[in-house]
């Protein structure tokens, strides 16, 4: 019996990387899950976003595990479209117990459209976590069970490291503000039993970190990729290192834990 | 199913009782064997809850062999860095290695600053800030060839000030320095370290009438009762305080490899305390 088992968990970014690796997660420790995506390409973001095949194969791995998934495409930037997710997920599941606000986009290094680049970035990374938890908490309220909420930060959430470019300037503010959102919403949703916190990792092997533009970002600039180096000795991070603090964070194991930035960085932060 | 610590040996000081007995059961559920210290006796300055008993650990011997599990106990002061080192060693010896390391020993003291003797102030430093670098010392050449984790048992005290415990507070805000360059000193063996930050822990070092009046100072007889909500309302979530399993929880968490690349880390488990 999985330790998260007849829970419901809205899940953001869902379609590959660690929204998957989530979703896989946490289905095999008993959670049906709401999922979401936006699988198409933003202009502004330098490196292939998710398509709607992989969130078709996030929908296979979830029911090879014998759970339940609502998928559909939504993007954190429309808070309608989540609002509707959410509630066709609940109607079809039953109910909400964890969100994990994991979308999010890393156009850094461009520079052809600075506002429109910096715009991108805190739109989706920042308006778009506001976007998710005002979606999903007024079910978890009602429902009166309490639940957990777990927001994808950043090192760059805790140190100034995205580098000298619109969009990395605009991931770092962005990293920064949802820890902002995380600790408000945990001290205004601690009444109803709801724990917020937030997860930090370093660079994890997914898509968004393991693509030709990023690394052409990491080689042109020697200060960034000297500043990218871990503590402990590894060089990338594995998606599912993240789902396990997620599992941790939102299982009853982490009942009194709230508010808290819990890095998951082989020691980046502590260096 | 496979415990989530099977086969690896834990280091636990303070385990008479309280959170350290707790750790010790929760680690042996999930497989580990044990090598535990306690002083099991007074302490001068300390006078507003008994200490802990040999009796005491002698019950948390019973409970983690009730487990299954071996377990190596000895009387030791954390003060007293030879006799860590020769309970370190004589565990190593009886249980074949070493992989996790608790600095759970501590004390608790409430005085105002400026009523607190020097006697008071050492003991206070020796115990909870030196005592739990002489457990990472006694403990770190063990763990030097295969790596390992150590958790230091800090507290809210640790990150946020408080009034009446600058000696607490002082040393608990230190084993946050210790807990950073261990982490970053011992990285490149595989040794990751991390801090855990309680919010009150439902034992004696908290429900004792001298803690329950200083949340309750108008009162001339202080209650467990009389202080619950004045705790509740240090806290976030709707709990006054949380037990000493949900410290265990963590403590699990942070030494299994779940949490296999997290270190340098100060993890409160406190209800929103930090946050609010």
């Amino acid at each position: 019996m999985g330790k998260l088992e007849g829970k419901v968990a809205f899940i953001t970014g869902a379609a590959r990387g660690q929204g998957r690796s989530h979703a896989v997660r946490l289905a095999q420790e008993g959670v049906d899950v709401i999922a979401v995506d936006v699988c198409e390409q933003i202009a502004t973001v330098p490196y292939p976003m998710a398509t709607p095949e992989d969130l078709e194969e996030t929908v296979r791995q979830v029911e090879a595990l014998d759970r339940r998934i609502v998928a559909s495409r939504a993007d954190v930037r429309d808070a309608a479209a989540l609002e509707r997710a959410v509630a066709d997920g609940v109607a079809q599941l039953g109910r909400l117990d964890i969100v994990l606000a994991n979308a999010g986009i890393a156009p850094m290094g461009g520079e052809q459209n600075a506002a429109q680049e910096f715009a991108d970035v805190v739109d989706v990374n920042l308006t778009g976590v506001w976007n998710t938890v005002r979606a999903a908490t007024p079910v978890m309220i009602d429902q009166g069970d309490g639940g957990a909420i777990v927001i994808t930060s950043s090192t760059a959430g805790l140190k100034g490291i995205g580098g000298d470019s619109p969009g990395g300037q605009g991931y770092t503010a962005a990293k920064h503000g949802v820890v902002g959102l995380m600790r408000t919403f945990a001290n205004t949703l601690a009444q109803h039993r709801i724990r917020v916190n937030t997860v930090h990792p370093t660079g994890v092997n997914t898509p968004m970190v393991v693509n030709d533009f990023m690394q052409k970002w990491l080689e042109e600039d020697p200060t960034i990729a000297g500043a990218m180096s871990n503590l402990l000795p590894v060089e990338m991070l594995e998606a599912v290192d993240i789902s396990n603090a997620i599992v941790w964070l939102v299982s009853d194991d982490a009942r009194y834990v709230t508010g808290v930035t819990l890095p998951v960085d082989a020691g980046f932060t502590a260096k | 199913m496979a415990g989530r610590v099977a086969g690896k040996v834990a280091f636990i000081t303070g385990a008479a009782r309280g959170q350290g007995r707790s750790h010790a059961l929760r680690l042996a559920e999930e497989g580990a064997d044990v090598i535990a210290v306690d002083l099991c006796g007074p302490v001068p300055s300390i006078g507003m809850y008994p200490p802990a008993t040999e009796e005491d650990l002698a019950e948390t011997v019973r409970q983690v062999e009730a487990l299954d599990r071996r377990i190596v106990a000895t009387r030791a002061d954390v003060r007293d860095r030879a006799a860590l080192e020769a309970a370190v060693a004589d565990g190593v010896a009886q249980l074949g290695r070493l992989d996790i390391v608790l600095a759970n020993a501590g004390v608790f003291e409430i005085q105002p600053a400026l009523d607190l003797t020097d006697d008071a102030w050492r003991e206070m430093i020796d115990i909870n800030l030196t005592g739990v670098w002489n457990t990472c010392r006694a403990a770190l050449p063990h763990l030097l060839e295969q790596g390992g984790s150590i958790v230091l048992t800090s507290s809210t005290a640790g990150l946020k000030g408080t009034p009446n415990t600058i000696h607490y507070t002082a040393a608990k805000h230190g084993v946050v320095g210790i807990m950073r360059t261990l982490a970053t000193e011992f990285a490149a063996q595989s040794i990751r370290v991390n801090s855990v930050h309680p919010t009150g822990v439902d034992t004696l070092m908290i429900q004792n009438p001298k803690t329950w009046g200083l949340f309750m100072p108008d009162d001339p007889n202080p209650t467990r009762e009389g202080a619950e909500p004045v705790f509740r309302s240090t806290n976030a979530l709707p709990v006054p305080w949380v037990e000493p399993r949900d410290i265990s929880n963590a403590v699990l968490f942070l030494v299994s490899d779940e949490a296999r690349y997290i270190t340098g880390v100060t993890l409160p488990v406190d209800a929103g305390y930090t946050a609010k």
